[in-house]
């Protein structure tokens, strides 16, 4: 047991001293300035899930268009917005903020045994700001004149010339909103890894899951300004009149498609880096097994994003690449396999080797094992230059990579919501209905993706609203349509089930897995300041080490690295982790709410061409900023 | 209750079986990139089922290793917790790092080093004739250098002789692909790509823009008819020729109606006035099977349908709605049908 629960009358002195000082403010009002990063995480949570809905009722409205050939329920028009929607949707504002926002922010602190971000303001602003961008987008599709050329936006389908009305600047400026958003929260998690673990936490006792973060914060913060820039020059050439991508003038199509998937092939593993992070807890935790090959799982969550860096060019093989060009992507797509296969191996062995006790989140991590080699099989399929070109934009890409991003990414999140759910809420829920959304979840993907695959092969191309009978593809898509209601189904049944669980079942108690890492040393919902006192560490499986916990009860009954004196956590030394010093935390701040709102009206006035009113409304931010740092936590 | 890998492999197993019959098994028109009807797509295809071969082995193996994970539930915990690590390491070092390595350097040597020499790009003077394809938002112009032929949508090839097809865009980015030929290949704004198009046997393949280009990107398909050497010479004979003038008082007064209203401000027919390139070349319109990129099979009705209300049918596209009296249109459409 730890320290849940007081060993000494002090002892509980000392929490009740802590719980007063860390609190927040009551009501509303304390939602609106928290600081707190469990707050944060869980306003990121409630955020991105109702993304999550919006963009998955997007998809079941194309599916529904799609069940069978020569359909018009909804007009080309409003197709082309709604896989352009659907597509920044699940990317930029489900999985990123759903993994780093919410998991990273709830859990990262607490697994590093952390009282909070090391820039707790800053993470406040990063979700404000995500919520602003949100927003903007979605008034876009309210509007009727959302991003319209893909999210992948190529020019000059998407410039002036050919897409005159509002689409593409909501397209460039909510992308560039929410890109500062993700900046922010990558750059929080760099430091706050680096800073803020226990003292004694060096990087060979750090949990897999905070590496699998650091690749992903690493990643974010390199590619992001790839695609900034991009954008910013496409907004410029549509508004202002430069000519970056303008052909007849100079400009490159290419250089377009060049910045853009420099940025995202790098996206497409910082969205599934932390959902291996997400099964290095669930692994351990349900097979009471330590993951084998440590060293090697930390390198390859590392490398996987590393080499992600230099595949970008496989995503351009039909636009006539010269040949030795496009054989230099291939071998570099092909030697980004190796850290997935390596992962693979060591978590399938963990299992093997363990006690596997098969509850839902570990269902989830299987499901989720199945599901990424499924698309990493297809995925090495595109090493081979020829075969690449003849599926390029079918829907062979398509069933690819929704096996890698739903399969891949989003199962563990389903996984880890179970996992950290008694964690979070305090409360176990029902094992039965949560087994049984895992099969149907598992069905109905495999019914919703698997099919594309043959389709794809059969010449159905991406992005048609509408395709001609004859060819074969309608049982296919019928097929298809069905899988995505049952997938519908499922996550209804899941996200129901954890609702009736929040009021139904019995309380959790700190650590109902007996979980690996630091989390599950202190109390379900952990307190405001996480731990009472800054715990010992030896090893990357903390919770496993009694005698270290002992030693946490020790100290708590003597009153060392408690920090009573102020609202205080220490900061270390970047790679051992040793004892450097301690910083004063920044309290509750209604800074960040403003600053955000604030931009939320620069580029509302921008998205309009209301350059003046968007200049007065940036003096608003800078007056925030300046609110914001004219009362800084003193120097410890 | 026990939530079954070995459901999962049986599952995967029964698709695939399925998946393969059906792919096998055909339609009466088809874009497969597994029927191939040249060498390359031969090439292509034949390599995708290695792939796949391989990849089900794959897969197969991890399912077993989550079966043998399934096994391990029951039995009892073990007390060491280090119990078969170097074992575990070995695998992940062999399965992980070796396996993976010998796999994908065989497969990148295949196909990018031998395979892709027969779908690349060919080399100017390597074949025996080249035609020119221009993506337009949403049909595809045709052009055979040398001669004045001009065409759209229905490109007419020799069979079994190399063609290259110089591809390129007037206006976004196309993609021009026929899977039961050859791979794809980027129309591009100011800049030409080039792709060899060999056809085993005379017939009809079906092709279709691949890169998203806006409202109609799903009508923009065409095709490529591969005609025995002889017909084709005759074709592309017909196809030089300027229209012939049109015979009887309807189709004349037809023209004229063509010639006045709106029909010439975007259209050519060679041997007339009209001799606009905003929309497709009309001289010989007969000549070709279908209209609006694949959208609807050339028949009268059909035609009248379009020039009415190319909007319902084709919402977007570049061509408005034309009003025209009844009469009208019934000349205009005699004449339209001696455009042979």
């Amino acid at each position: 047991m730890a320290i849940a629960t007081p060993p000494t009358p002090a002892a509980a002195e000392r929490m009740e001293l802590l719980e007063q000082m860390w609190q927040a403010r009551p009501g509303v009002l304390g939602w609106l300035t928290t600081t707190d990063h469990k707050r944060v995480g869980l306003l990121y949570f409630w955020t991105t899930l109702a993304l999550f809905g919006a963009g998955g009722v997007e998809a079941l409205i194309m599916r529904t268009q799609l069940a069978a050939p020569n359909q018009h329920l909804v007009s080309p028009n409003t197709y082309d917005q709604l896989f352009t929607v659907h597509g920044i949707t699940m990317i930029f504002f489900f999985i990123i903020p759903m993994t780093t926002g919410a998991f990273g922010n709830y859990l990262l602190p607490l697994m590093i045994g952390a009282r909070d971000m090391a820039f707790p303001r800053m993470n406040a602003l990063s979700y404000w700001i995500f919520l602003g961008s949100a927003i903007f987008l979605y008034v876009s599709v309210v509007l009727g004149i959302a991003p319209n050329a893909g999210w992948f936006d190529y020019v000059p389908l998407a410039s002036r010339e050919f897409n005159p009305g509002h689409n593409i600047d909501f397209y460039c400026l909510a992308i560039i909103f929410n890109g500062i958003a993700s900046s922010l929260t990558a750059a929080q998690f760099i430091v706050t890894i680096f800073k803020s673990r226990a003292p004694g936490m060096s990087f060979n006792r750090m949990p897999l899951f905070c590496f699998a973060f650091l690749a992903a914060a690493g990643g974010l913060l390199v590619a992001l300004p790839l695609l900034t820039v991009d954008t910013i020059f496409l907004f410029l050439d549509r508004n202002v009149g430069t000519h970056f991508f303008d052909i007849s003038h100079g400009g490159s199509a290419y250089l377009w498609q060049h910045l853009f998937w420099m940025f995202g092939h790098p996206e497409v593993y910082i969205l599934i880096v932390p959902a291996f992070g997400i099964a290095t807890e669930i692994i351990p935790a349900f097979t009471q097994r330590r993951v084998t090959a440590f060293p090697l799982v930390a390198m390859a969550e590392l490398l996987v994003v590393f080499i992600g860096f230099g595949v970008w060019g496989h995503h351009m093989f039909a636009t006539g690449l010269p040949t030795i060009t496009a054989v230099f992507f291939a071998a570099a797509t092909a030697m980004v396999v190796i850290p997935s296969t390596i992962q693979v191996f060591a978590w399938c062995m963990t299992m093997i080797l363990g006690t596997p006790r098969f509850r839902t989140p570990l269902l989830f991590i299987a499901g989720f094992i199945f599901m990424f080699v499924m698309g990493g099989l297809t995925g090495i399929m595109f090493v081979a230059i020829p075969f690449d070109q003849q599926v390029t934009d079918t829907y062979f890409i398509i069933a690819h990579f929704h096996y890698i991003i739903f399969g891949a990414a989003v199962f563990p999140i389903f996984g880890g919501m179970y996992y950290w759910f008694p964690k979070v809420t305090g409360r176990l829920y029902h094992e039965r209905p949560g087994q049984i959304s895992f099969w149907i979840l598992f069905l109905g993907t495999n019914l919703l993706f698997f099919p594309m695959h043959i389709v794809g092969l059969l010449g159905m191309t991406r992005r048609e609203y509408t395709y001609p009978s004859g060819l074969g593809w309608g049982p296919y898509n019928l097929a298809e349509t069905i899988g995505g209601y049952i997938t519908g189904a499922g996550i209804l049944l899941l996200f129901g089930n954890l609702v009736w669980s929040y009021f139904t079942c019995e309380e959790a108690g700190p650590d109902p897995w007996h979980g690996a890492t630091l989390e599950w040393t202190t109390s379900s919902p952990p307190p405001p300041y996480n731990y009472a006192v800054i715990p010992y560490v030896t090893s990357a499986y903390s919770n496993w080490d009694p005698d270290d916990r002992a030693e946490d009860r020790r100290k708590l009954a003597q009153g060392t690295l408690a920090l009573l004196e102020g609202h205080e956590q220490p900061a270390v030394t970047p790679v051992d982790a040793t004892f450097d010093e301690i910083v004063e935390m920044p309290h509750d701040s209604p800074w960040p709410v403003l600053l955000a709102l604030f931009m939320t009206l620069v580029f509302s006035m921008l998205v309009i061409g209301k350059y003046g009113v968007a200049g007065v409304m940036a003096i608003g931010c800078v007056v925030a900023l300046f609110g914001w740092h004219s009362k800084e936590p003193q120097e410890a | 209750m026990g939530p079954s890998p070995k459901r999962h492999a049986w599952a995967a197993r029964g698709l695939a079986a399925a998946c393969v019959g059906l792919i096998a098994a055909g339609c009466d028109e088809q874009q497969n990139a597994l029927a191939p009807k040249s060498h390359q797509a031969t090439d292509i295809a034949r390599l995708f089922w290695w792939m796949m071969g391989i990849a089900w082995g794959g897969l197969a193996l991890v399912v077993l290793m989550l079966l043998l994970a399934w096994r391990r539930a029951r039995r009892k915990r073990s007390d060491d917790p280090k119990e078969g690590e170097r074992t575990a390491f070995r695998v992940v070092i062999g399965g992980g790092i070796v396996f993976p390595i010998v796999l994908i350097a065989a497969l990148f040597v295949v196909a990018d080093i031998f395979v892709i020499k027969t779908t690349q790009a060919p080399a100017k003077g390597a074949t025996e004739m080249t035609i020119r394809v221009i993506g337009h938002q949403w049909w595809w112009e045709v052009k055979y250098p040398g001669t004045t032929a001009v065409t759209a949508n229905e490109i007419h090839i020799p069979a079994r002789t190399p063609v290259r097809v110089d591809v390129s865009s007037a206006d976004v980015i196309h993609s021009f692909w026929v899977p039961r030929l050859n791979r794809t290949i980027d129309a591009f704004p100011g800049r030409t790509n080039s792709i060899e198009l060999y056809a085993d046997a005379a017939g009809r393949y079906r092709g279709q823009c691949d890169e998203f280009c806006g409202l109609q990107h799903a009508h923009m398909a065409f095709y490529v008819f591969a005609d025995p050497p002889k017909r084709f010479r005759a074709w592309l004979a017909n196809m030089e020729k300027p229209a012939a003038a049109p015979q009887g008082a309807l189709a004349q007064r037809g023209q004229q109606v063509f010639l006045n209203g709106p029909c010439a401000n975007c259209h050519t027919i060679r041997g007339t006035s009209a001799s606009s390139d905003v929309g497709p070349d009309l001289t010989h319109l007969q000549t070709r099977t279908t209209l609006a990129a694949l959208a609807i099979p050339n028949r009268r009705a059909d035609l009248a349908g379009w020039i009415e209300n190319s909007q319902h049918v084709k919402p977007g596209n570049q061509m408005p709605d034309i009003r025209l009296s009844g009469s009208q249109l019934h000349a205009l459409l005699a004449y339209l049908e001696q455009l042979h």
